[in-house]
């Protein structure tokens, strides 16, 4: 069973790894701006956010929704708007945009919730759509223009995000934020119960747990935390527009999930990384990028299953594994040459 | 390369005329040129909607420009950056953003669609540099969104409406049906298109607005039709002001009713085929066949594209050369100072006759009313349109006292 | 007499139109509900095969002078046998996963096929006129009809019901709705269950490629066509009921006219009516209008 698996009482390689690897990385994205250009590197942390958002609902729960475009999209209007035509300061538009996601979540998890599988999946699409056609019609998002022009503000009234440094950190700030609250999730009694049902739901029923309570509660999380990543890259990039609601950005979710391993904590932030530099360093190459794109969606399907992150782990428990058979394998052998 | 060898010798001249000239200017003022050189950014949509439009031809045509200028302004090397923005404003402005902080760009063109025109040019006006609109219409730009920064060189909802509905309401279309575009550039042209209308003391006897990506275009047809207004206007471009004209033809539309097709250019109608677009009326602000000007260059870029340029080409070859040349003129590539330079001298090339850089970044130049040829007509590849009138640039683009720019506009 | 302000005759006309329209999805999503009912797999790249099969028909004119009555045979055996090439190289290896690998992978063939297209043809596409037998237009007393939409009717119409007896009639058929219950007996038969499988694909993105010969004259070709039109054709066989082959044709003609008429009455709608519809159905008939509950 899955329980036995995560509490194992002798704490694997990879498991006493964590902590440095984390801290390490930690590190290396504080000093990253030095390096790397940070709106560059704001919006792999906003597409990370978003993917582990889905991740969770994906990736945990076991069910794929393929209309969270809708939260990203609906909490960037709202926090575009509340910025620039309300005046509301950037943490006030931040927590105005993810509160929106997070009740047009609880609106599309309860229908949604309510069918399986690939139905789930057409049930959030349509939602979505119909989301995407409000965005198109309502006369505050600007229809095919989008919101543009604005303000980053100042943060707590002092801090001026104008300064892309200081954008930086508090983009990392929420990211770690919102990353550490899936890692939280995902890791609390809570994420048990949804991986037990993730695995057998009538088990999980039979166990007498309100699995749609589960369920719905996980989709109002998921549709939060990608609307906090909308809400942010609202504030980085200065503009919302109809691509953020656009079906194609849910697929964009489910490929970098793919991409970095799904299932995973950290596939979501490789997969982002990934993505979004392939189609920021492929741009140069014109008309080729969609193709690429598609070819490295269906490689990921048909080859790699698991993911950049989910072969890597994979691969480090096959070498972990080879090693202990080998250590347990000499003596016999020494005894056989005896 | 098909550039005969004399230009290479005329370059040298000129250049060296130039730099004996700049000597005593440089005396007093260096030539400021930031990073020591002269980039441009084309960044277009290369496999999205309005690819054919804008896309790979516009890459071209900014090369072509900066071989034709001789590579080198003020002695120091010219060249051209080009990235695929995916239709995606979000990456359009990471993409500006990098290319002026960290690529040493100095002006970014194309621009093609709405949203990622008004996106870049405020990064422009961030970042202190110039944008260039070549493939965008929305109004906006010269009006409630208009900067000290950005040039609009290409069409917009009045140039493409006022002008056309007057020529047409003059020969007796007293009564307009409209097909528009539902979205915010679509309500643009049918506002001003409305407005010309009443305007010409003709009406407005219906109108229908079709979502964007609508692949059937009967029923709005039908409605058209119905309506027994003399003139239908329709508001699309792309596939979409394709598929609305397969279905109007179909219909038998363009038989009883004249049709005009406000914001429909060149890459629609040799997509469509002139047997479907026929008698059609409508705006451009260039075309290869107009002049000996026009020939020239658009034959060069066809041995080299296989396709003729379009106005969203023409208009990044126009503004690089615009642009170099004002570089040159002042030593310096500031952008205030270049965008002074700019402003002062009139564009006069075979993209823009008789045109200006107005106070609001309003390029204005003589648009053309064209027809497209019945297919005996048409003599050779391409051959496409009848041109009917010159609209003077005075009259084809909206008058500056009716501006919205709060650089005009000051409080 | 006026419906809602608009004249009966008026409205006569769109709800032909409209029938048209559903004459597509109709195809369409007939192809979908089959591949969907044996395979288990959403085919996302059905679009992408429906805009093969018009691009085919507009290269089969003008590299090979091949007329549009060949085309209407030739191009869904070509991408038909294109579709067995997908099946057995790929989508096979998928079979004992999530439905959700299936979906994904012809997300990404979807977008290959695509930008593939648009790389050699470009986005405004290429136009092809209808056949000379079809030109011109009848007048039928409530409007003037185009030959050529009277004749999409009558082909989608033909196609689909003789591909509803065949499924559900014959010995083929029977063995395919036996697989669909429960492949292992299928195969405990002696019947070639993969090959069945195989064939299913391929014959449901022939019946795609149909209906874009079929589209060619009316539509651009252009290798975007297919791209809005497969989340539509999704929501037209969920509304059906999955699987479900005469739910599949009727939902598809019933929603063409619904967005016909919307067209008319509200036309922003009209992109986003079938979505709602959808979600609807969804809420209070779970398995679709036709489909049985599993």
């Amino acid at each position: 069973m899955n329980h036995t698996h995560t509490t194992s009482p002798t704490p694997s390689r990879l498991a006493r790894l964590r902590g440095p690897a984390i801290v390490l990385l930690l590190l290396a994205s504080l000093a990253a701006p030095l390096v790397v250009y940070p709106v560059f590197m704001m919006k792999i942390y906003c597409f990370a956010l978003f993917a582990s958002a889905f991740n969770l609902l994906f990736g945990f729960a076991g069910l794929m929704s393929f209309g969270h475009a809708a939260f990203l999209g609906s909490a960037a209007y709202i926090c575009g708007y509340s910025v620039r035509s309300l005046g509301f300061p950037p943490e006030l538009g931040l927590l105005a945009g993810t509160a929106t996601a997070a009740v047009l979540g609880f609106v599309v998890g309860r229908l949604a919730i309510r069918r399986e599988g690939i139905y789930f999946s057409m049930v959030t699409l349509a939602l979505a759509q119909m989301v995407y056609f409000i965005c198109l019609q309502a006369p505050f998002t600007g229809s095919e223009d989008g919101i543009q022009g604005i303000p980053r503000g100042k943060l707590l009234g002092f801090i001026d995000l104008d300064n892309p440094l200081a954008m930086y950190y508090f983009v990392l700030a929420i990211f770690v934020f919102g990353f550490w609250s899936v890692h939280r999730i995902v890791h609390s009694p809570f994420g048990q119960v949804l991986k037990a049902i993730r695995e057998n739901e009538p088990r999980a029923i039979s166990l007498g747990y309100d699995v749609q309570r589960y369920k719905l509660v996980t989709f109002v999380l998921s549709a939060s935390l990608a609307g906090l990543a909308g809400a942010t890259k609202t504030l980085v990039f200065q503009l919302v527009t109809l691509t953020d609601v656009h079906w194609s950005t849910s697929g964009e979710a489910v490929l970098m999930t793919l991409v970095g391993g799904m299932g995973t904590i950290f596939g979501p932030l490789v997969g982002a990384a990934v993505v979004v530099s392939l189609e920021h360093y492929l741009s140069g190459l014109g008309s080729w990028v969609t193709l690429i794109m598609g070819l490295i969606f269906m490689a990921c399907v048909l080859m790699f299953r698991e993911g950049i992150v989910g072969s890597a782990r994979s691969f480090w428990q096959w070498r972990r594994a080879r090693r202990e058979a080998a250590t347990a394998a000499k003596p016999l052998s020494v005894n056989a040459e005896a | 390369m098909e550039r005969p060898a004399h230009h290479w010798i005329a370059a040298l001249l000129v250049s060296i005329g130039l730099s004996t000239l700049a000597i005593p200017a440089a005396a007093q003022t260096a030539p400021k040129i930031s990073d020591g050189r002269v980039r441009f950014g084309v960044l277009t949509d290369m496999n999205g909607p309005t690819s054919d439009l804008a896309g790979p031809g516009s890459v071209l045509a900014a090369q072509m420009a900066v071989e034709d200028f001789g590579g080198k302004v003020l002695g120091l090397p010219v060249d051209v950056v080009s990235a695929d923005h995916q239709m995606k404003p979000d990456l359009a402005a990471n993409t500006a953003r990098q290319w002026f902080d960290t690529q040493q760009v100095d002006a970014i063109l194309d621009l093609a669609s709405s949203p990622i025109a008004l996106a870049v040019m405020e990064i422009a006006r961030q970042k202190n540099r110039i944008a260039f609109v070549n493939g965008a219409g929305t109004s906006r730009i010269t009006n409630d969104a208009c900067n000290a920064n950005t040039v609009h060189t290409s069409w917009d909802a009045y140039s493409q409406s006022y002008s056309l509905v007057d020529a047409v309401a003059k020969q007796g279309g007293d009564s307009w049906f409209f097909i528009t575009l539902d979205n915010a550039g679509g309500h643009g042209v049918e506002r001003d298109g409305m407005a010309a209308v009443k305007a010409a003391g003709a009406k407005v006897v219906g109108s229908v607005r079709f979502p964007l990506n609508s692949p059937d275009f009967s029923s709005y047809v039908l409605q058209a039709q119905s309506s027994r207004a003399k003139v239908v206007a329709l508001i699309a471009s792309g596939t979409d002001s394709v598929n609305a004209f397969k279905a109007i033809n179909e219909f038998g539309l363009n038989k009883t009713q004249k049709v005009v097709a406000m914001v429909t250019f060149i890459p629609e109608v040799h997509a469509l085929g002139l047997q479907a677009a026929q008698g059609l009326i409508l705006n451009e602000a260039f075309y290869w066949d107009a002049d000996a000007g026009t020939r020239q260059f658009s034959e060069r870029f066809f041995a080299r594209f296989k396709k003729m340029p379009d106005a969203v080409h023409a208009g990044i070859y126009s503004s690089i050369t615009h642009y170099l040349r004002a570089v040159q003129a002042g030593g310096t590539d500031e952008a205030a100072a270049v965008m002074k330079k700019m402003k002062e001298t009139p564009v006069d090339d075979f993209y823009a006759h008789g045109g200006r850089i107005r106070e609001d970044g309003r390029m204005v130049f003589d648009m053309r009313l064209v027809q497209v040829k019945k297919p005996a007509e048409s003599k050779k590849p391409w051959d496409y349109y009848q041109v009917l009138a010159t609209i003077p640039a005075e009259q084809a683009f909206q008058p500056l006292a009716k501006s919205t720019c709060p650089l005009i506009r000051k409080p | 007499m006026d419906i809602f302000g608009v004249p009966h005759q008026a409205l006569l006309g769109q709800m032909f139109i409209g029938l048209v329209n559903g004459s597509f999805y109709a195809i369409l999503s007939l192809g979908l509900a089959i591949i969907f009912g044996l395979l288990n797999v959403v085919n996302f790249a059905h679009g992408a095969l429906y805009m093969l099969g018009a691009l085919l028909t507009w290269m089969a004119l003008n590299y090979l002078g091949i007329n549009y009555w060949l085309a209407l045979l030739v191009a869904p055996l070509a991408v038909g046998g294109l579709g067995m090439v997908f099946e057995r190289t790929m989508i096979r290896h998928l079979r004992r996963l999530d439905p959700i690998y299936g979906l994904l992978l012809t997300f990404g063939m979807a977008q290959v096929l695509q930008s593939l297209a648009s790389n050699s043809y470009g986005v405004t596409g290429l136009s092809y006129s209808p056949p000379e037998l079809l030109r011109g237009a009848t007048d039928v007393g409530f409007m003037r009809l185009p030959n050529y939409r009277a004749w999409v009717v009558v082909a989608s119409m033909a196609v689909c019901l003789s591909t509803w007896y065949v499924v559900e009639r014959t010995r083929l058929g029977a063995y395919l709705r036996a697989g669909t219950e429960n492949p292992g007996m299928v195969q405990a038969f002696g019947i070639n269950l993969p090959l069945i499988v195989t064939l299913t694909y391929g014959f449901g993105a022939a019946l795609a490629a149909f209906a874009g010969v079929l589209a060619a004259p009316v539509v651009q070709v252009s290798p975007l066509m297919g791209a809005d039109i497969v989340v539509v054709v999704f929501a037209v066989v969920v509304v059906g009921g999955m699987g479900s082959i005469l739910g599949s044709i009727v939902t598809g003609l019933l929603l063409g006219v619904v967005e016909g008429l919307t067209r008319v009455y509200y036309p922003p709608a009209s992109n986003v009516v079938i979505f709602a519809i959808m979600a609807v159905v969804l809420m209070f008939r779970p398995s679709g209008l036709f489909g049985t509950a599993k």
